[in-house]
């Protein structure tokens, strides 16, 4: 293996650092028009009617629509975890008698020119009757609309005798926790441009990402189209954490109009928007109960949740609850499980997955717990951990759960030894040790830490065609997308390495419809492992027809060749005659077999990955700023593909985590109004929040399941972030179990402050 | 609207436009002169993604207006390199692993151009304070800051 496991800069780099690549807002079409859509400025209400002619009478407004206009398509369907009874929740491309959020779109508009169009969408007037909205999923339901309670879907999951498991505790530990609303905020924000050519009959839409052969078939259906007639064409995508690429009604509005209007169309999401109206996350309260024995050992789990959707069912339907009940066990053995998470709508923006969905709440959750039972029962936090873990002789382990249509399977870990791993990296008893005499002596100094388990891989397949040309230039065109996340050279690495072909000879396409036939996209951290494993079989494949090619060509049996950078030779002979990959295809012009080699990597369970995030924090009591004076995530990966590219993928989920835990949220008022809909309300961390990380990464436990071993590594950076915070802070404050909730604003941690003053005075 | 006849000098180029007096100088960067590598992550002023140089002082491009910026000398993204040859700070960001999605990258690399230009011997918590002013959401930022180091300390060969 020549690039597996190399740390090698990325091939996607230099157009990016040239300026030169092309994000959505950088493609235009001669006679577009821009797209600007009608937000609903209050919660809830009756849509009485939109009056548009002020807007219309604007030289340059080419057309405004309504609910009406487009009342004859079908509201966006879902595409993953539907559950029965959740079709009347999802939403319709423009509000259709009733608004629901601030940020619904309720009329779009077309103007020549796009600060025209926003002119003439202020003259657009939404008559609404404005009603009580809800706000919160955990107060009585009320009606999504007449006859239909809020009160969606309930997810339930659980194995094992719980009752009994209660009955014989020791002690039962309860809490009541909250993860509050954040997402992905990418710095790109949203853009769709559709052309429509009626001699083809061809729809092209630009600014896919994430799922774009998914979102042509989706489209295909709303427009009652057939699918080969819409290509969506993914260009440079300015970060996607789940939320970008998912269907949107803007994504269906611009189709539409390109097709009716017979014009390209162009829409480009503003930052207020993107706030307001593109996929919010979290919004999870939990009621946890557990029932331990007298050594820490958790007999049984009891988590009921709450989950705030916001206005409507997206596309992920029921995704995000479902995988907080699959998953929330994490790495422990918890003989006793239930979940029952309350889908619940309210009048806030629609919510759907970010980064670690389900995890990063579910194990805030059962951190939160962990160290609550060590205060109960007077143990050290790590040995209530370690009494829990699941041992490596259990695996693989069954975890008789479901989620995302497949068996949760544990296919490998060495949870203990991993732990051990980052303990000794940080000298933990010396660590605590020094925290512990720092508070002492007066400082609010805490160390906290968040075990996890991770899945990676999501099936149910990925198709890959390698095609080889005259110049040893070999294409590999798949079915998923970038984000920015590496695809292309990761990709290629496991390509050259299977094929014995220079790196530099390889080009990765991804996210164009029209190059392959189907394709499951980028999400769920599955590209490495389902695509990964398809390259590497297809790759596998192309060299053995290539040396058996070789072998008539050279005369000699293909036992006897060799591969190296692309040259095929004899063995042992090093002076004797050669021939490039190329080479091979030039003299076999007429057989058409390995120019074209596709192969398919199938898979009805995923990878599950683990890891664990150790932080340090210190609170001035003074001003209650916090500081994260280390962070330390110790991960493994399986089997590393570009250790480089791993380590960017946590950083950078370490970032976002910190975000969530400590300042990102979508606060609302009393009225349903949003608060945080810019970028000075809505806080990201800077360079000046965000401690340097030390990564131990491990390839202890390879995946059984596919060929490479390897485990995806888009979470593993965030999903114990808000856990290993919490627990520090709670351990600077003196593991009073204060801490119930993220994110811990300065404001919070002001109040948590006095708390802990007032205490003090009291006792 | 009225537009105006204005000319911006941009990366030493001259380009004669033709722009409404409320056209931003990003705007008309990106779609007026056709330089596209400015991006615009907020449109006020947070971000940064959009930070361009004027006369040699970092700017964020959306907050101005093109009709404002006559008679300066504008800096971006698009005129770092030269030609085939990456600018250290390009290379810089290459090597260390400064980018992912790279949508926020032209913004940084014009920001940390100006910093590192003022001040060649910038201390670590200067650079810090000067580099909080941009958002980046995939990289975690410390990558970012290698290679402003490593680049700063190429660009004093």
């Amino acid at each position: 293996m020549i690039y597996l496991g190399k740390a090698l800069r990325r091939s996607e780099d230099p157009p990016l650092l040239r300026g030169e690549a092309h994000f959505a807002a950088d493609i235009s079409f001669d006679g577009q028009l821009h797209m600007r859509v009608v937000r609903s400025p209050v919660a809830f209400g009756r849509l009485l009617g939109i009056e548009a002619g002020d807007a219309l009478a604007l030289p340059g407004v080419a057309a405004v629509w309504s609910g009406r206009d487009v009342a004859d398509l079908a509201p966006i369907d879902f595409r993953q975890v539907r559950l029965p009874g959740l079709k009347p929740y999802s939403q319709p491309i423009l509000a259709q008698g009733y608004v629901r959020y601030v940020g619904e779109p309720v009329a779009v508009l077309f103007a020549e020119d796009p600060y025209l169009a926003e002119d003439a969408a202020d003259l657009v007037f939404a008559d609404i009757e404005e009603g009580e909205p809800i706000r919160s999923a955990t107060e009585r339901p009320g009606e999504f609309a007449p006859g239909l309670t809020t009160a969606a879907a309930t997810v339930d999951k659980s194995y094992g005798e719980l009752e009994a498991a209660f009955a014989k505790a020791h002690e039962i530990v309860e809490l009541r926790l909250r993860v509050g609303r954040h997402s992905g905020v990418a710095l790109e924000t949203r853009g769709a441009i559709a052309r429509y050519d009626a001699a083809s009959d061809l729809l092209q839409v630009y600014g896919a990402a994430k799922i774009p052969h998914l979102n042509r078939d989706a489209l295909a259906t709303l427009l009652g189209r057939p699918a080969d007639s819409i290509q969506l064409y993914e260009g440079y995508v300015g970060g996607g954490f789940g939320i970008r690429g998912e269907l949107y009604p803007e994504d269906v509005l611009v189709c539409l109009a390109a097709l009716r209007l017979g014009r390209p169309v162009k829409w480009i999401e503003d930052r207020r928007e993107h706030l307001i109206a593109a996929n919010h996350s979290r919004d999870q309260s939990h009621h946890i109960r557990a029932a331990v024995d007298r050594s820490g050992f958790v007999l049984a789990i009891d988590d009921e949740f709450w989950a705030d959707q916001g206005a409507y069912m997206r596309t992920h339907a029921a995704t995000v609850a479902d995988l907080t009940a699959a998953m929330l066990p994490g790495p422990y053995l918890i003989p006793a499980y239930r979940a029952a998470g309350h889908i619940r709508l309210t009048n806030k923006t629609p919510a759907g997955t970010y980064r670690a969905p389900g995890r990063f709440e579910g194990c805030f959750v059962c951190e939160r717990l962990m160290d609550a039972i060590a205060r109960r029962l007077n143990l050290d936090p790590i040995a209530v951990r370690k009494a829990n873990l699941i041992p490596p002789e259990r695996m693989p382990l069954d975890r008789q759960l479901e989620t995302l249509g497949t068996p949760v399977v544990y296919d490998s870990g060495k949870y203990e030894a991993l732990l051990d791993r980052l303990l000794d990296h940080v000298d933990y008893a010396d660590l605590e040790a020094r925290t512990a005499a720092r508070r002492a002596a007066g400082e609010l100094a805490g160390v906290g830490f968040g075990i996890f388990v991770e899945k990676s891989g999501l099936g149910p397949f990925d198709d890959v065609e390698l095609i080889l040309n005259e110049d040893s230039a070999v294409e590999v065109v798949t079915g998923v997308a970038s984000l920015g996340q590496g695809v292309e050279t990761s990709l290629a690495q496991i390509c050259a390495d299977a094929l014995s072909a220079n790196i530099e000879n390889i080009t990765v396409v991804h996210g164009q419809t029209d190059r392959i036939g189907r394709g499951m996209g980028a999400f769920a951290s599955r590209v490495t492992v389902m695509t990964g494993s398809a390259v590497h079989q297809a790759a596998t494949d192309l060299k053995q027809q290539l040396l058996a090619a070789a072998a008539a060509m050279l005369q000699t049996p293909a036992q006897q060749l060799s591969v190296e950078a692309g040259v095929i030779r004899i063995n042992n002979r090093p002076e004797g005659p050669s021939l490039t990959l190329g080479e091979v295809v030039r003299g076999n012009a007429s057989e058409k077999t390995f120019k074209s080699v596709t192969a398919t990597f199938n898979t009805k369970h995923m990878t599950y990955p683990y890891g664990a995030h150790l932080v340090v924090a210190a609170i001035d009591p003074e001003t209650a700023a916090l500081e994260i004076e280390r962070y330390v995530v110790a991960y493994d990966i399986g089997r590393a593909v570009n250790p480089l590219l791993i380590e960017g993928q946590i950083a950078g989920g370490m970032a976002q985590g910190i975000g969530g835990a400590l300042f990102e949220e979508f606060v609302y008022d009393d009225l349903a109004q949003p608060l945080a809909a810019n970028l000075a309300d809505y806080l990201m961390p800077t360079v000046a929040e965000i401690p340097e990380l030390e990564t131990l990464l491990s390839e202890d436990a390879p995946s059984p399941i596919n060929p490479l071993g390897v485990k995806g590594a888009g979470e593993a950076g965030i999903t114990a972030a808000g856990a290993a915070i919490a627990a520090a802070v709670d351990n600077a404050l003196g593991n009073s179990g204060d801490v119930d909730r993220l994110p811990i604003t300065p404001t919070r941690l002001h109040d948590l402050l006095v708390a802990r003053a007032n205490r003090a005075d009291g006792g | 609207m009225t537009k105006l006849d204005i000319s911006l000098t941009v990366n030493g180029d001259n380009y004669p436009i033709k722009v409404e007096a409320r056209r931003t100088l990003a705007d008309a960067l990106r779609d007026d002169c056709r330089l596209t590598g400015t991006h615009l992550g907020c449109e006020h002023g947070v971000c940064g993604a959009c930070t361009v140089l004027v006369d040699d002082q970092p700017v964020r491009a959306c907050l101005g207006f093109a009709v404002q910026f006559e008679g300066t000398e504008i800096r971006t993204v698009e005129g770092l390199a030269n030609g085939d040859e990456l600018h250290p700070l390009q290379q810089a960001f290459w090597d260390n692993h400064g980018l992912q999605c790279g949508f926020c990258t032209p913004g940084f690399l014009m920001l940390a151009l100006a910093v590192l230009e003022d001040n060649p011997d910038i201390g670590d918590e200067e650079l810090q304070r000067a580099l909080s002013s941009n958002l980046c959401r995939c990289t975690g930022y410390q990558n970012i800051v290698k290679a402003v180091r490593a680049a700063a300390a190429a660009m004093k060969k």
